[in-house]
């Protein structure tokens, strides 16, 4: 059995006086045991809100979370609020995308890191200090006691991104969730963060969704990639695979629209067209099909399902009526 | 921080100045001016010129005020003229500024006792009946002149059914011992506990009508300003931790929604101030508030130099505190430059 | 003072940061679907509509005592409710219906004018110093600073204090230069905010006059915060009107009403004939609580943060 099971998960947003929207329709996705799970997409994809139902984190009013998303066996969707403080924190750790925004800019560091020590695991107000000071040395902050006295403006921006780190992984979470956690920070630090990330949940065998937009960084830790396009799982393969041969349009689009420093000189970016902005339901067609350059008459009238991929080897999951053919041998390699 | 305050010193000093010089002027150009105000229409023209001269009001104006500037520093304002004749405008001061803090401090301790929880509940429940309840009556609370609204209280609390005395601050028949002017203050220091009650007793329904004013402002700001928080990314994160909820309402939502409330009560004071007028006329209450109304009424020029002067000086300090008290409760404030 | 003064300048930094067409055309579709919006602007049209009509539906004049002579020799018998009268005489014998409905004129007047005379001087001293800046800034923004340091009604009740003869001009001058100050921080806030904003850069980088970037860039996207402002001015002017006359600096001449005048007037008989002070007290609160209406949900259509 998985650690997470994610199973037809569905987020429907009500506005007074506004048509109700569908955030996330229908994903499904498993998370072994110290396996690290990327979910990909545009920003609206439904990414972020997949993570907020998983963390019992969306406002009561306005949302509907249906489907089931089990941890562990426990169905996380029907616990009570009180039920769920308990493994937020506890079994369950985030981190989020804005480190400076994230943390409270009227408390210190320390008391950040000690309160969820002495929420979870007893500890007193002492007994957690040390720990906490702990917690910040091996997330890579230099001078921790002195870092626990301080407040989040006067850390640097990957320093806070470390310290979100190191309370999400305080109380050793089974799950750990990063939503965007580098989308805010300089490109040097970014690598520094994911490296630190991917230590860290190897070292603790700690299961981690990794949301992101960034296919650099999903190349850099996942094993398992989900693509998401308009709430749904678009194409799921293993990091490699995916990389030397993306066979849902959607994705072959995200990885040619990365500039790539080894391109032939003259050749150029093809961004996919439109936006999410464009997004229609995935009702009677495939939600896709306005921005797809491969689009048939078939995806307009029928909704694809998701099948396994009878092309690629491996276990590739797919939904479209007409993927992109694997390219020569030559362009493979050249590609992975 | 220390250059801070001593540089928002200097400015308050600067302001207390100018402002000195403008109510100088603003004196001198008052109705009949200060001689009327000391002899009344009917002086024969002879007294008004001898006393002209003993004032030294034939000298060009700027000497006067020089000289009354070297008077004011040693204290010497003047001797009130219709408030309580005879004594110096410094004494009046004196005797009367305990009263209005008194009433002050409990009124903004009212408006704070009452705003801020009703601002956080409001919020959290936005759109529900008490949030509307409480958003209509604190706007009515706006719209109600603060006299009438004193007026209103005394009617009903004190004159029909007698709960609380009418005016003053003390009962004619209770002997209280004197210590800091504060007479809740006194009687508990003294032990007079009844003293204390009936002191207390006559502060409660001015205290209501005056905390009406800040009241309205520290509901609204509290509940726009939790309205705001709870949105933010900590408080998610706070959640994502799984603290208890009044972790979360004490430690990550009221500590940092309670900004722009401190901010607001500086603001108040000036309010306060101008409200003590109309409220402690009502209540005969003898406070700076009274001395102003009466002192408007009888135009009693020193007294009312002074009092406006001190209004003024109060306010500006009140506020300086609060920047200073800000730095305190903020840490972004407290620590610029030290990274 | 720097905290008050500060709150002013962010205010009118948050709305200057977006203003303009789309935003006023988006704020007036919010405000049509708010019910304290309608609700504020209902009392509002009433009363406008109240006083206009007033010379025709007061049923008395006004300024003669309803029963004569009679009344006038006994001092302080004050007419009951009777035909005719349906809410009696006041302290003078005149009936209370009609001088409250005539009222209305004299005390929406107030209201209006103490706004618009101390909107222009704010307009003219914040325009002056944000459009300008450097030593006129500083010289206006002190002299508003000193003026800020007395609480706004002691500012009033001083400037009353100056005219030996109070009239109905002296209570709209001193309740309006109160407010002069406030406009003008409100405003240079908003320029100033402005100044630096890309559409100014834009348009002075184009090599667009000051004047023409003042009057056709800043001002307009001004307008906001200034609105709401005014609008809960009205309200506050007439409310510190009606504190000077209790005061006994209002008009002391009472042959044309107002609500406030009357309200003030009240005090010396309020504990045998209450209604004399109950009726304008209600007229002033109803009308201010108007106005606040409409300038809240101004304030809150406005508002950038409030569009979630």
């Amino acid at each position: 059995m998985a650690l997470l099971e994610v199973r037809d998960l569905s987020v429907t947003f009500h506005r007074r006086g506004e048509k109700s929207t569908v955030a996330v329709d229908g994903v499904s996705f498993d998370v072994e045991p110290g396996q690290t799970v990327g979910l990909v997409g545009e920003s609206g994809c439904g990414k972020s809100v997949t993570s907020l139902a998983i963390m019992g984190l969306l406002a009561k009013r306005g949302a509907t979370v249906s489907g089931s998303a089990k941890f562990d066996g426990t169905e996380l969707l029907t616990l009570s609020d009180r039920q769920m403080r308990d493994r937020r924190g506890r079994d369950l750790g985030m981190v989020f995308q804005d480190p400076l925004s994230s943390l409270n800019p009227v408390i210190s560091i320390g008391l950040q890191v000690t309160e969820v020590l002495e929420r979870h695991r007893g500890l007193s107000r002492k007994q957690a200090a040390v720990e906490a000071a702990e917690l910040l040395d091996k997330v890579g902050i230099p001078d921790p006691k002195r870092r626990l006295t301080e407040y989040p403006h006067q850390l640097s921006g990957g320093m806070r991104q470390r310290a979100l780190i190191a309370i999400a992984l305080a109380c050793r979470p089974r799950l750990l969730i990063a939503d965007e956690p580098t989308t805010a920070l300089d490109v040097t630090i970014q690598a520094q963060i994911l490296a630190l990330l991917a230590e860290l949940v190897r070292e603790t065998e700690t299961a981690l969704i990794m949301i992101t937009h960034d296919l650099g960084v999903v190349a850099g830790l996942c094993d398992e990639v989900n693509v998401l396009y308009a709430g749904r799982v678009v194409e799921r393969s293993g990091r490699h695979d995916l990389f030397r041969v993306p066979r849902h349009p959607y994705t072959h689009g995200l990885l040619a629209s990365i500039p790539r420093l080894d391109a032939p000189k003259g050749e150029r970016l093809s961004p996919i067209r439109g936006s999410v902005a464009d997004n229609i339901p995935w009702t009677g067609g495939c939600a896709f099909a306005p921005r797809c350059p491969h689009a048939v008459d078939r995806c307009v009238e029928t909704t694809p399902e998701m099948v396994v991929d009878q092309v690629v080897e491996g276990d590739r999951l797919l939904r479209c009526h007409n993927p992109v053919e694997p390219a020569g041998r030559a362009e493979q390699e050249m590609l992975s | 921080m220390l250059r801070y305050t001593i540089r928002r010193l200097l400015q308050l000093l600067v302001v207390v100045l100018v402002l000195s010089l403008l109510l100088f002027a603003w004196l001198r150009s008052l109705p009949g001016g200060p001689v009327s105000a000391l002899l009344g229409e009917r002086a024969t023209a002879e007294t008004r010129e001898r006393l002209t001269e003993e004032l030294g009001l034939n000298e060009p104006i700027f000497v006067q005020y020089l000289k009354f500037v070297g008077r004011a520093l040693t204290g010497d304002f003047g001797v009130s003229t219709g408030v309580q004749p005879g004594d110096s405008a410094a004494e009046i001061f004196v005797q009367r500024f305990p009263a209005t803090l008194e009433l002050s401090i409990l009124a903004i301790v009212i408006a704070l006792a009452v705003g801020i929880p009703l601002g956080y509940l409001a919020a959290r429940r936005r759109g529900g009946i008490l949030d509307n309840l409480s958003v209509v009556s604190s706007l009515i609370g706006v719209a109600v002149p603060v006299f009438f609204l004193a007026f209103l209280l005394k009617q009903v609390f004190a004159v029909d059914l007698g709960w609380f005395p009418t005016a003053g601050r003390q009962a004619g028949g209770i002997d209280a011992t004197r210590v800091t002017g504060f007479f809740v203050l006194d009687g508990l220091l003294t032990q007079e506990w009844d003293a204390a009650w009936d002191a207390l007793r006559h502060l409660i329904l001015p205290a209501i009508a005056l905390a009406s004013i800040p009241f309205s402002v520290v509901f609204r700001i509290t509940r726009a300003s939790v309205l705001d928080v709870v949105d933010e990314d900590y408080v998610r994160t706070a959640e994502s931790k799984g603290l208890t909820s009044p972790v979360i309402r004490r430690r990550h939502v009221m500590r940092n929604a309670m900004l722009p409330v401190v901010t607001t009560i500086g603001l108040q004071t000036g309010a306060l101030l101008a409200g003590a007028v109309l409220t402690e006329k009502v209540f005969a209450f003898p406070g700076i508030g009274q001395a102003l109304a009466l002192g408007f009424e009888r135009r009693d020029y020193p007294v009312l130099l002074l009092l406006i002067l001190c209004a003024a000086g109060v306010f500006v300090l009140i506020n300086l505190l609060v920047d200073l008290s800000y730095a305190v409760i903020d840490p972004r404030i407290r620590t610029r430059g030290v990274r | 003072m720097s905290t008050r003064t500060d709150k002013i300048d962010e205010l009118s930094a948050r709305a200057a940061d977006d203003a303009g067409v789309s935003l006023a055309a988006a704020a007036w579709r919010r405000l049509r679907r708010n019910p304290v919006f309608l609700a504020g602007a209902g009392i509002i049209v009433l009363f406008v509509v109240l006083a206009a009509a007033a010379p025709w539906l007061a049923p008395h004049d006004p300024s003669v005592p309803m029963l004569g002579d009679q009344v006038v020799k006994a001092r302080n018998q004050i007419p009951a409710v009777q035909d005719g009268h349906p809410l009696g005489g006041d302290q003078n014998g005149r009936d209370l219906l009609s001088r409250l409905l005539l009222g209305s004129q004299q005390t929406l007047l107030v209201g209006v004018f103490a706004t618009l005379i101390g909107l222009g001087g704010g307009l003219l001293l914040g325009t002056l110093a944000g459009a300008l800046g450097g030593w006129v800034d500083t010289v206006v923004m002190r002299a508003v600073d000193v003026m800020l340091s007395i609480p706004g009604l002691l500012l009033a009740v001083s400037i009353g204090a100056l005219f030996a003869q109070p009239n109905q001009y002296t209570v709209i001058l001193a309740v309006a230069i109160v407010q002069i100050p406030i406009f003008a921080r409100l405003l240079r806030g908003t320029m100033l905010a402005q100044r630096h904003s890309d559409h100014v850069l834009a348009a002075r980088s184009l090599g667009v006059k000051q004047r023409a970037i003042v009057f056709r860039h800043m001002l307009p996207n001004s307008l906001g915060p200034v609105i709401v402002q005014a609008t809960l001015v009205l309200a506050i002017a007439i409310i510190e009107a009606a504190a000077l006359s209790f005061l006994g600096l209002g008009n002391p001449d009472d042959r044309i009403p107002e609500w406030g005048q009357m309200l003030g007037q009240a005090q010396t008989v309020i504990d045998s004939h209450p209604q004399l002070a109950f009726w304008p007290a209600g007229c002033i609160i109803v009308v201010a609580l108007g106005f606040t209406l409409v300038g809240e949900s101004l304030r809150e259509a406005l508002d950038p943060k409030s569009r979630r």
